[in-house]
């Protein structure tokens, strides 16, 4: 190692250092707090401190190691690689034994209320991913307002079943019916904008939506949201202890024993199935004809032009299909909770969703499983400590885009080729 | 007549905060084409700084113009280095990269800054004296008073001050001719010998000290601020940028004023629970049928 360089990175990491104090000094270091109607400020300088000697000594260390490892790098997508590779090779089995695991997961052992709630948690989540996939990985549009169709979902398919007292599996695809119309009515003025303004206006819209749900108070009941949306039944048995009279319920009819997990098994396998089709149908479609269109457009929008493809047919196709998903998982996400309420929509949801979508890598379908369990894994447990999980979420959102650009599984490769490449 | 008076001059305050913010997004926009998603927050963490320095001065005797003035210095400076780090970490590794990933890259920035200072400061609001009060009344005899309050003439007259160095800057000395020739053509610049790393950090320190500013008259004006206050006022600052032609600088400011007072317009006439889906639909309408805004360049797509 030689003397220069030492010294060069000594004065980095001082600098560094420097820089780290200006940042966190006042935000960290002078914490203003409430006292008596009045802010006062509460100097923390111990946190300031280790949090700068952290930086100065890790910048420092960073500054040795690359120095001494200089062609390491690369090996990291490397790795990446190998992962696809394999992914590739024994995807089919792979995939066939994680779907036999979440058949079996509920009588799993270690299977409490706890994992339950959790694997309907990520559940719902893969299957958002999946939904916003078909929009973001295949069709190359970033939505921003993901969410408003989630909402659209979960309001339409509350407002349906409490003042209809249609059944789940009517209401379900009504729901999905509405959210995919309210796909087309706000893709058709914005979906020949380009790609970041595309993403902006897809925001605006997810915040009106919630706007409007807060303020609506005739039809929303606004911030203090709908209640006492009815929980689904299994072909009309009810899942209840004490059901109304005449009525049978699940556990009689099978001769079970009452336990209220049963119902969360039940919801569990709902979602199951739901994200399942889901993911069935994107396979699919793939292949199709406007599946490839999709592909094609994402890859060169004028060439497709030129080939006869309706861009804006095409993007509105894609918007719909990827809203009516959208609208399943809000329908399921209501009737498991049985209240809703605008507070659930924010765009801070939107932002997960786009990040398991693009963290997975755009297109794989694979990888949109993989960083659910990451990223959610990662906010459950960071949960005891509230906002610094977000802060690691959003942190994670921005070291894989720096060192991963392309996600965790990088596919984008066209489903359908002409001939096999030689 | 009365009422219009007072709204023109509330929005034009509302429009001078919006105008400083947007300048920091159409500056990166016209130099490395991405949407700056957390330039909002910086908004916010200026306001936190300029609160924190206001309740330290408090506590002082300095008199009232120096601390306006050692503020508003500490908060621009303070700032300008949350807004340099964030490009160092965020977005310089990205510039080759596909072009929605600075963007996602910027989301998660975004998510980081909010939840940080939210954890440092905690969630609840911050309330904070009113710093400068009274002001001019008209048409007292009338049955709607109008108020010219003197915090309101000093935002103004800030923001006409730090526009015009800023354009000085822009247009007389050599790193503003060094910035207007990245936007034009970044490998061509450097070819003549220009650093161009260091003219985008200093495009991002400018925004972000411009965007403290605001953050500071917004934590006098309103005298409350939070965590979140970044979000809001970085989508409509973003529409103002739009509104005006992103890239251009005076089309910014002019961009500003039009959200501030359609905002004020908005809330005193039609409905204020709805004021935000003012500015949201100004943004879907301007982007659908006039992209360029007023003084923006047509973007041309080349194969």
């Amino acid at each position: 190692m030689n003397k220069n360089f030492f010294q060069s990175s000594i004065k980095d990491s001082l600098f560094t250092g420097i820089v780290a104090l200006a940042l966190f000094g006042p935000i960290v270091g002078l914490r203003t707090v409430a006292v008596n109607e009045a802010l006062v400020v509460q100097p923390k300088w111990l946190v300031v401190g280790l949090i700068v000697l952290v930086c100065t000594v890790g910048r420092f260390l960073i500054n040795i190691y690359t120095f001494k490892k200089e062609q390491r790098r690369g090996e990291a997508s490397s790795i990446g690689k190998s992962i696809t590779n394999f992914l590739d090779t024994k995807g089919a089995q792979i995939a066939l034994g994680a779907v036999i695991f979440s058949v079996i997961f509920p009588f799993m052992p270690f299977a409490d209320r706890y994992w339950m709630d959790i694997a309907i948690m990520m559940m719902t989540y893969i299957m958002l991913g999946w939904g916003l996939n078909i929009v973001i990985g295949l069709a190359g549009l970033l939505d921003l307002g993901y969410v408003a169709f989630y909402a659209v979902g979960a309001y339409s398919y509350a407002l349906f079943a409490i003042h209809f007292g249609w059944s789940f599996w009517i209401c379900l695809p009504l729901a999905g019916l509405f959210a995919g119309l309210f796909g087309i009515l706000l893709g058709f003025p914005v979906l020949r904008l380009r790609g970041d303004y595309l993403a902006i206006v897809t925001l605006a819209f997810g915040e009106m939506i919630r706007i409007l749900l807060l303020n609506w108070y005739d039809l929303t009941k606004g911030p203090d949201g709908l209640t006492g949306i009815p929980r689904p039944s299994f072909f009309g048995l009810p899942f209840k202890r004490y059901p109304d009279e005449g009525v049978e319920t699940f556990h009689t009819f099978f001769g079970l024993e009452y336990s209220p997990m049963q119902r969360i098994i039940f919801l569990y396998y709902l979602i199951l199935i739901l994200a399942l089709i889901t993911n069935f149908f994107t396979i699919k479609i793939r292949k199709l004809p406007v599946g490839r269109a999709w592909e094609a457009l994402r890859e060169d929008e004028i060439a497709c032009k030129s080939l006869g493809v309706n861009p804006r047919n095409t993007k509105l196709t894609a918007f719909a299909v990827g809203a009516m998903f959208g609208g399943f998982a809000g329908s399921f996400f209501a009737t498991r909770q049985a209240f809703i309420s605008p507070e659930s929509f924010t765009f801070i949801e939107s932002a997960i969703i786009v990040a398991i979508v693009v963290l997975g890598g755009m297109g794989s379908q694979t990888g949109v499983v993989l960083s659910t369990i990451f990223l959610i894994g990662l906010i459950e447990v960071f949960r005891d400590f509230e906002s610094y999980r977000m802060v690691a979420f959003g942190g994670a959102m921005v070291l894989i885009m720096v060192f991963r650009p392309k996600g965790i599984l990088a596919t984008r490769k066209p489903t359908i080729t002409m001939r096999k490449e030689k | 007549m009365e009422y219009f008076l007072q709204q023109l001059i509330n929005g034009l305050t509302l429009g001078s905060v919006y105008g400083l913010i947007a300048i920091g997004y159409t500056m990166v926009y016209g130099i490395i084409g991405m949407i700056n998603f957390a330039h909002g927050d910086i908004f916010m963490v200026g306001a936190f700084v300029a609160l924190i320095s206001f309740i330290l001065f408090a506590l002082t005797s300095i008199a009232l113009p120096i601390v306006l003035l050692l503020t508003l210095l500490i908060a621009m400076v303070f700032t300008a280095c949350y807004g340099w780090t964030v490009e160092k970490l965020a977005y310089k590794p990205l510039r080759k990269s596909f072009r929605l990933a600075p963007l996602i890259s910027a989301l998660g920035m975004s998510i980081v800054l909010q939840n940080y200072v939210q954890a440092a400061q905690g969630a609840r609001i911050k309330t904070l004296q009113p710093v400068i009060q009274g002001g001019f009344n008209f048409f007292e005899d009338s049955n709607f008073t109008v108020t010219l309050s003197y915090l309101q003439i000093f935002i103004v007259i800030v923001t006409i001050v730090l526009m015009a160095i800023f354009t000085l800057f822009i247009t007389r000395t050599a790193l503003g001719r060094a910035q207007r020739a990245c936007e034009q053509d970044r490998t061509m610049t450097a070819l003549m010998g220009i650093n161009v790393d260091r003219t985008i950090s200093m495009t991002f320190i400018i925004g972000s000290s411009l965007a403290s500013v605001a953050g500071m008259m917004f934590v006098m004006y309103y005298g409350v601020i939070d965590f979140y206050i970044g979000f809001l006022a970085g989508i409509k600052a973003f529409t103002a940028a739009v509104l005006g032609g992103i890239g251009s600088i005076p089309g910014a400011m002019l961009g500003g004023l039009l959200i501030g007072l359609i905002e004020t317009f908005w809330s005193g006439y039609i409905s204020i629970e709805y004021k935000d889906i003012a500015a949201f639909s100004t943004l879907v309408i301007v982007l659908i049928f006039f992209p360029t805004g007023f003084l923006g360049k047509p973007d041309i797509e080349k194969v």
